[in-house]
């Protein structure tokens, strides 16, 4: 029987049930143990970016040459047909004759899942404007079970930008099918949204909301902080805020001995350049991972058994 | 309020849909996005009409033509206490039940200006959920979660 993610597309965190998530973590810890080079042989694959991208891109791109396939594909949307006015359905439409998968970032919401509607080969989503990045999502669940062992009732804090950052809801609805436990600590302006409280209250996930950093640093596994983005307040707003929802090395003293401090980059000045020395810190491994899970996922999608 | 009562109000239809018990305020708005008009048949609607249990009502009548199964779901969103009756020789013939639809295609545009279905070749499409309070609506594109009223208030 071919594994369930066979010539899936994969476009949202929510559509993965949690065999699905577990199966794509064991891979990338396999690929990572013992690396593989063909797995993608004989296979071309699209980027499509629209939108620009590095780290996403290269890793993506990283991860198909590492498994033995090609790549062709464009970095920015601005030298494509769609600047000519070209709609995604046509150019996916023509896209998918020329390769065996595409993977897509795009700065407009659900784009991914338009174009997996005209698309006749799986499409990867590697972001879709503020929705979702399933594979981030997935090489951080990855990371999760390198560092802790496990998936099940990790007690996970999240900092920072949480209304926007979609990094932090996707994770918090996986983790909601190994039941976790969440701290939510960030500006009250940028609280988590409703609907994923309301998700997460549906799924029995306890959560609480913390007012600093230092008071849940204690009692937690992952400290997964993102940044709060200067754009989103007026001046005098964010000179309030801003320090607030900074980690700093000293704050480290109490944290649990197995406590990793991840966060999905690029960082700025949300984590002091002393914390990277510390053991805590685990946000460049968390990157590197990125390729392994990508591999695990191209692998898993193209190759009826790994 | 009886069938009598409606045809004093408003003039008889011989075959065709009474849509009644909408809330007050609505009717125009479920003309337009029914396109009701767009049949080119006889269209009668009430505004404020008085209610019994509603205090003020909204009701349209349609001649010759008859809601899906899907639209009569569909109106359930706007008038969640409606009623929906087919007509033939001045004698209701039938009354369509109004159940919240799981999913609304085509009627309503997302919510979400950077939502992709406003630029490409596709129907909107919503999950409906009813929790406690609310009625929420999940766009199948961008996957935000709306307000049911935040929704039909768009367009």
């Amino acid at each position: 029987m071919p594994n369930p993610l066979y010539r899936k597309h994969i476009i949202s965190i929510p559509d993965f049930t949690r065999e699905e998530l577990e199966l794509v973590v064991q891979t990338a810890a396999q690929l990572k143990a013992a690396p593989r080079s063909d797995l993608l042989k004989d296979r071309l694959l699209a980027t499509c970016f629209f939108e620009p991208s590095t780290r996403t891109r290269l890793s993506f791109e990283t991860a198909v040459q590492r498994l033995g396939g090609n790549v062709i594909g464009f970095a920015d949307g601005a030298n494509t047909s769609a600047k000519k006015g070209e709609t995604l359905a046509d150019t996916v439409r023509i896209i998918s004759s020329y390769t065996d998968a595409i993977i897509m970032r795009h700065p407009k919401e659900g784009a991914a899942r338009v174009a997996s509607e005209f698309s006749t080969v799986p499409i990867i989503n590697g972001g879709d404007g503020a929705n979702q990045h399933p594979s981030q999502t997935l090489l951080d669940l990855f990371t999760l079970q390198e560092t802790q062992g496990r998936l099940d009732n990790l007690t996970v804090a999240f900092v920072g930008d949480l209304k926007y950052g979609r990094t932090v809801h996707s994770l918090a609805q996986a983790l909601s099918l190994f039941g976790a436990r969440f701290y939510f600590v960030g500006p009250e302006a940028l609280a988590m949204p409703d609907y994923l409280c309301e998700e997460l209250d549906e799924r029995g996930i306890s959560y609480s909301i913390a007012a600093t950093i230092e008071e849940v640093i204690p009692h937690i596994d992952i400290l997964y902080m993102t940044r709060v983005q200067r754009e989103r307040f007026d001046e005098a707003e964010y000179k309030k805020i801003q320090g607030q929802f900074v980690l700093r090395a000293d704050m480290l003293r109490s944290a649990r001995p197995n406590m990793k401090i991840l966060h999905p980059l690029p960082r700025v000045d949300e984590i002091t350049t002393d914390v990277d020395a510390t053991p805590h810190a685990y946000y460049f491994e968390q990157a590197k991972n990125g390729v392994y899970a990508r591999q695990a996922l191209l692998s898993l999608v193209l190759n009826e058994t790994v | 309020m009886t069938e009598k009562v409606y045809a004093r109000n408003v003039e008889a239809l011989k075959s065709g849909t009474v849509i009644d018990h909408i809330p007050a305020g609505q009717g125009l708005r479920i003309l337009r996005l029914f396109q009701l008009a767009e049949y080119r048949e006889r269209v009668t609607v009430g505004l404020n009409l008085p209610s019994g249990h509603m205090g003020s009502k909204d009701l349209i009548k349609v001649e010759n033509v008859v809601l899906s199964e899907e639209q009569a779901n569909e109106l359930a969103l706007f008038a969640p206490r409606g009623t929906v009756s087919v007509i033939e020789d001045f004698a209701v013939v039938r009354k369509q039940k109004l159940a919240i639809p799981d999913t609304v295609e085509g009627i309503f545009a997302c919510p979400n200006s950077n939502c992709v279905s406003h630029v490409e070749p596709v129907q909107s499409h919503f999950s409906v959920r009813v929790t406690e309070h609310d009625t929420k609506m999940k766009c199948k594109y961008c996957e935000k979660v709306f307000s049911k009223d935040i929704v039909v208030d768009v367009r």
